[in-house]
This record gives C-alpha cells, structure tokens and sequence, in this order.
C-alpha cells in the first residue's frame, strides 16, 4: 500500500516527526469524492516517495483531529511540512491539479 | 504530435446516461471513448450526480437500495466489459461545425464520425459574492461529504425539492436541528419524503422565506432570511448551510453549437435524441428539465446509443 493510516494516537508522532512533507487526506467511507481521489493519491504517493509521504485519517473514526484542523468538507488534504499544516486543499481533484497544490512543498534533497 | 484516430463515436460525461450509451455502443461494435470527466467534489465527475449520494432506493432491480458510488462503479465496469474506451479528462472545447466532429482536452484533439453528449447538471448555487469564500467552510453542495462535521449543531438547508429533503434527513443523522429553508409555502417534492420530512422531529420547515446573506468570517454562522410575502428579514443562526435549490445544466460547452432552451437545457427532436446538428446526440439530464431520474438518464442513453447506430448506418456510403 502505497499510502499509510493515520490514527488519533499515531498522528502527532507521524507527521511531526517526518523528515519530508506529510500530505494528510481526510476521508469517510460515505464520502464518493474521496474514494475517487484516494487511488489519485496513492498513485502520486509511489512516484514521489522519498519526497512526501501521504497518509491517511479517517474522520468517523478520529473526529478529534479533523476538528482540531477545522476540517469541515471532505476530502480535505492538508501538506505538513515540520509538523505544521502549511496547505490546505478542499474538495476532490485530478491528479495533475492535486500535483500542482503540493508540488512547492516536494522534498528536492532526495 | 500523431494525428488522432477517427473514433466511430465519443461521449462525453459518465453518469448513467453516458455509461448506458456507452455499454449499447460497445456492444454494436462501436468501440466507444468515453471522455468521462475529472474527479471533483461538484457532480461534474466521472459517474455524475449520484457519486454525490449515498443510498439510491428508487432506481428499479435493488430491492435493499444500492449506493450511488458503488451503482455508477457497476455501471462502468460494464461498459468497459463490452470495450468502451475511458478517457478520465473533461472536454474543454468543441467543434461540430463539420464533419468529423472534434473535441478537445485541452491541447489534446479527438475527432468523430457521430457524438453523443451526456454531460448531465449540476447543483445551483444561491449567487450570493460570498459562497466561493464560504465553500467548504460550512457551506456546502453534498451532504453526504460534509454532513459528518455538523454533529450535534443547527444547520440549514435550502430547498423545497426531493434532494433537499433527502439531504435535511440525511443530515438528522449528524445534526441536532435541520431548519429546511423554501421560498413557497408548499414542497414540491415527492409525498413519501415530504412525510418524512415532517414526521421527523430534528426538522423544521421555514417557509415563504429566501437566504439572501450567508453571514460569517471565516466559516458559516448564519444566514439572513428574507420573507417572500411581506419581505421582512431576519437572521437563523447557523453552522451549516446546505444548498438543493436545483440543477442546471452543463452546457456551456456547447453555447452558439447545440440548440438550447432559455435555461440550457440542449433541445432534442421530441421522441429521439437528436440535436439540432446531424450526427450529435443529447441524453440524460443535460436535455431533461423534466423527469432527471437515474432510471429516465439510463433510459435516454440507450436511446442515443441505437440512433447513432443506426444514423451510422445511414452514413455508409
């Protein structure tokens, strides 16, 4: 799998510890728009590892970190980059839109 | 840059009129490209409007109801199955001034002996300055994406028609209080939601009334009323707003090509589904102001399918 599950315990560790930059895709399974961007995502994640890293947090089941980011639509994805929320993208996209919301924040040095 | 291959047909949009077309055109030998649209979360994306639902109850075979994502992954797999052709792109512009037809995607040109068009509606917006700020910031198009983060608050929704008292229902589910906001004082959805709605204890009907403000900073916190009969005003606080006035349909591609009605919606040959120009075909939605069901859209789109077929036909010279 190309992407991994994030969870409210494993959050903060995760993304506040990665080298590169977290894309965090908040998602549901009621939502139709997110499965239509998740498989998106994963594609972007296997061509670009190494330079971001795309993880996944469901909503039903950790409202807490969806609230504390005031994530209010989804799919919502949000680039951390040291562990801070610096982009914020709402709604469903193609694949060469998402890559030119997250494409400033890449990781270069690998 | 090759020069494109002349398709025997290309249809453009994938909700259930464009897939039926589709699996009728594969199944004829047609070998149909389908230029099915970009993911987005407004219903212009491949699968259309009911990628936007959840449980779909009326459309005829699923005794248990069926998920509109999953109905519209069926759909496409069995177009696919028969050979259609998938082009995961939205049409950026079109000639049918001659034969073959073109369209393009972008700076990509595909060219056509006959098109079928199906790019079905979308939601209409209220066209207030402030939605595009308040999009995704408790205002909203799609319950089912943003219902989930308005647990336990009082959220409006707008509309009179079935899909907003589907989406005010839907909506209970997370909401402490549906306030379902219409400009008359009588519904004009079906008798059995209806029921629903006004069985249902967290919904409230506020009538005559019209949101002429959709008031908050950075996210929603009301919305300004607007009475329809005596014109006074008021103001509903709120943390939701949810908007089902309607569709419109998406025909901007075609202004000045296809013949349309004063609302855009495309003109067919009553009866059949041919437009104003030979060898292009309209189905679905985008020319149904009328019934815009999934069932009358899969219907259509057979339609357009065995009169391109057999218009082909009539072209072999």
């Amino acid at each position: 799998m190309a992407s991994i599950q994030l969870t409210t315990s494993t959050f903060d560790e995760t993304v506040g510890s990665s080298a590169v930059p977290v894309v965090v895709d908040f998602w549901a399974e009621w939502c139709g728009p997110c499965k239509m961007v998740a498989p998106i995502l994963d594609e972007i994640a296997d061509e670009h590892q190494g330079q971001m890293t795309i993880a996944k947090l469901n909503v039903d089941e950790n409202p807490d970190i969806a609230m504390r980011y005031q994530v209010m639509s989804i799919p919502t994805m949000i680039v951390f980059s040291g562990g801070q929320p610096v982009h914020k993208v709402i709604g469903a996209k193609s694949k060469s839109a998402l890559l030119a919301e997250f494409g400033s924040f890449l990781d270069d040095s690998h | 840059m090759n020069a494109p291959q002349n398709e025997r047909v290309i249809i453009i949009g994938s909700g259930p009129a464009g897939l039926t077309a589709a699996i009728y055109t594969a199944r004829a030998n047609l070998s149909p490209l389908v230029i099915e649209g970009e993911p987005s979360s407004t219903s212009d994306q491949p699968g259309g409007q009911l990628m936007l639902t959840t449980e779909v109850e009326n459309f005829p075979g699923f005794p248990e109801g069926i998920m509109g994502p999953e109905l519209m992954t069926n759909f496409r797999a069995q177009a696919e199955r028969f050979g259609a052709r998938f082009l995961t792109e939205k049409a950026t512009r079109v000639d049918f001034s001659a034969r073959p037809f073109r369209v393009w995607v972008r700076d990509t040109e595909y060219i056509a002996d006959s098109i079928i068009v199906s790019t079905g509606a979308r939601s209409l917006m209220l066209g207030l300055p402030e939605e595009q700020r308040l999009i995704g910031h408790g205002l909203s198009t799609c319950a089912t994406c943003d219902g989930f983060f308005f647990r336990g608050q009082h959220i409006a929704v707008v509309g009179g028609g079935d899909s907003a008292i589907e989406e005010a229902t839907f909506l209970t589910k997370f909401a402490d209080k549906v306030s379902i906001i219409h400009r008359r004082d009588e519904f004009r959805a079906s008798k059995i939601m209806q029921d629903r709605a006004f069985s249902n204890p967290k919904i409230e009907v506020i009538w005559n009334s019209t949101v002429t403000a959709v008031l908050g900073e950075s996210k929603v916190d009301g919305v300004e009323l607007t009475n329809t009969v005596d014109g006074s005003t008021s103001t509903l606080p709120v943390t939701g707003v949810f908007i089902a006035i309607g569709h419109r349909p998406n025909t901007d591609l075609f202004a000045g090509i296809l013949d349309m009605d004063e609302t855009g919606y495309l003109v067919t040959e009553a009866g059949s589904t041919r437009t104003n120009i030979e060898g292009v075909f309209a189905c679905g939605d985008v020319q149904d102001h009328t019934y815009r069901q999934a069932i009358t859209a899969a219907g259509s789109g057979c339609m357009a399918a065995i009169d391109t077929e057999r218009w082909l036909e009539t072209q072999h010279g």
